[in-house]
């Protein structure tokens, strides 16, 4: 199919920040005939800590795998593509020390239409979550757990292989 | 020569992100050399952990039955928490 070889997906794995109106600008101007755009931003939550200390001196930090990390990732925006006509994709992960409040993921999808635009983009963000090599650790003072995988993400996931949306 | 690469979790708990290492006689899968890697005792043992440690053949993950030819780069990990 011709107009496949069109398609821009962009894939980045980077410590800095990004700008919600710069990627959808990006998006917007890359495809070819865009019809919607659906956006994911994930934020860094505050999260309950061991010692109670909610909201004090927080922060995530975000390790990865350099090579596989970024090949899984187009692996998945891939697979999206093959089950939903997309015109783009943008996916921007972020990596080392992060702050509740601070921006960690992006996803942006580009189709004709909003729901293969919605759709694609929960899918991709939904096995980021289970087979792309990112762990977080929080901090919180001086200690610090990594955090454990959980297996409603897992569900998450599993549901596109059997389900029909 | 094999290029072994550990991380986030297993990393701390081996204290140790990675190395080289020769095929080992008789190491024919990834079983056999989580096996062989688990055999320095603790804190090595976890390797053998499929539940636990996840396994990366070149960059792929793989199943602890693949088997190796000595070239590979082999990573263990625990389960992903991106996103």
């Amino acid at each position: 199919m011709g107009s496949g070889d069109m398609r821009d997906f962009y894939i980045a794995v980077q410590a800095a920040d990004f700008d919600l109106a710069a990627e959808y600008r990006k998006l917007r101007e890359l495809s070819e005939n865009p019809g919607a755009i659906a956006i994911f931003s994930g934020l860094v939550r505050e999260f309950c800590s061991p010692c109670g200390n909610a909201g004090n001196n927080q922060s995530l930090t975000l390790e990865h795998y350099p090579g596989m990390t970024e090949k899984a990732l187009l692996g998945i925006v891939e697979q999206a593509a093959e089950r939903w006509p997309l015109k783009g994709c943008r996916v921007i992960h972020r990596v080392g020390r992060l702050a509740p409040g601070d921006q960690i993921v992006l996803v942006a999808v580009s189709s004709s239409h909003r729901e293969a635009a919605f759709s694609a983009a929960e899918y991709v963000m939904d096995y980021l979550k289970t087979s792309a090599p990112f762990w977080k650790k929080q901090q919180t003072g001086t200690a610090s757990e990594w955090v454990a995988s959980k297996i409603e993400d897992h569900q998450r996931a599993a549901r596109w292989k059997t389900s029909e949306l | 020569m094999l290029k072994i690469h550990y991380f986030a979790s297993v990393r701390e708990q081996l204290e140790c992100s990675g190395e080289e290492l020769a095929l080992p006689d008789g190491v024919e899968s990834v079983a056999q050399l989580a096996g062989t890697l688990a055999a320095r005792g603790e804190p090595w043992s976890m390797l053998q952990d499929s539940q636990q440690v996840l396994v990366a053949v070149n960059q792929q993950v793989a199943d602890f039955t693949h088997v190796l030819r000595g070239d590979e780069e082999v990573a263990f990990f625990p389960p992903m928490t991106g996103g």
